[in-house]
């Protein structure tokens, strides 16, 4: 098992694109991640606001209904 | 109980994480010498390794929440054992993806099929690609939970028995640089790679912490909104394999 000892190194113009992959992978991995979160977040957040205005809407029908009871 | 607070603490991780991670390229680059024997293309070690390190470390931080989850029966240890085990996976398709681009650089082979420390890596990779699976064939949330925990903590336990059979093999090719006794790293190689470790593990509890923050307002948002709006707004849960 002499690969290692046998294989000679690479020139830099060959070695370069290798390294630039490795390391173009783990940056698109992170990004491909954050992205994804970050979408689930934007539908949380639209699940949010849609929450607040059924919210609001009851709210203002219960200050009508107190209104008109008062009168 | 008041709700655990994930986010807390976030904002400053990532900052860490942010710093580390460009200290440790900018190192790597510009600081790193060239290995005598590889040449330029030695420079992927100070992202491969680190990725499968963290992302056994990972494997084996999911098999100590499914211990926390079957002493205390706590789902949110649950939560964390799912997410770790999660990144994990993320992180060692990292690893092999890089590990591949550097054997065939070095090799002259894309995979070498009789390197005991990539088959064992590949095989503990396989393995944790079943957990999901397994969550999702189980519908009940609480049974789920139970044996979600169970797998993770015997493939957890397997993870450093299978490292210890391999570097107890022979035939190896993969290069041994890293030992209890100080290994054959020069000094500026170790720097290099002890801070690239730290980015990446700070990586990694970082997207950990984001993603259960992250499931935990969802969790919050789904609770909130069958308080409002009835059951029937919600529907029944879809079946997931993710803790519900």
């Amino acid at each position: 098992m002499t690969v290692l000892a046998t294989a000679p190194a690479l020139p830099l113009h060959t070695a370069g694109k290798y390294v630039a992959a490795a390391y173009v992978v783990f940056l698109a991995l992170v990004l491909i991640y954050v992205a994804i979160m970050a979408a689930r977040q934007r539908r949380s957040e639209r699940e949010l606001a849609e929450l607040r205005r059924e919210l609001e809407a009851r709210e203002a029908a219960g200050d009508e209904r107190d209104l008109e009871r008062v009168a | 109980m008041p709700p655990p607070t994930y986010a807390r603490g976030l904002r400053g991780l990532s900052l860490a994480t942010f710093a580390t991670l460009s200290l440790a390229f900018a190192l790597v680059f510009f600081y790193a010498p060239l290995d005598q024997d590889q040449g330029f293309v030695q420079k992927i070690f100070y992202v491969h390794v680190p990725l499968a390190i963290v992302s056994l470390c990972g494997f084996i931080l999911g098999g100590i929440f499914g211990i926390a989850h079957l002493r205390t029966a706590d789902r949110r240890h649950d939560m964390r054992s799912y997410v770790a085990i999660h990144m994990s996976l993320i992180f060692s398709v990292g690893a092999l993806i890089t590990g591949s681009i550097w054997a065939r650089a070095s090799w002259g082979h894309w995979w070498v099929w009789n390197e005991p420390t990539l088959v064992s890596f590949l095989i503990v990779v396989l393995m944790f690609a079943t957990y999901q699976p397994l969550r999702f064939s189980i519908e009940d949330p609480e049974r789920q939970a139970r044996y979600a925990s169970v797998f993770a903590i015997v493939a957890g336990a397997f993870v450093p028995l299978n490292f210890i059979a391999v570097r107890l093999a022979q035939g190896f090719v993969h290069p041994r640089v890293l030992t209890l006794t100080g290994g054959h790293l020069p000094g500026p190689m170790r720097l290099t790679f002890l801070i690239s470790l730290a980015g990446i593990a700070l990586l990694f509890a970082t997207l950990w912490k984001y993603e259960l923050t992250a499931k935990h307002a969802r969790m919050q948002t789904r609770a909130l909104r069958r308080r409002l709006l009835g059951e029937s707004a919600v529907g029944p849960l879809r079946r997931s394999a993710a803790p519900s």
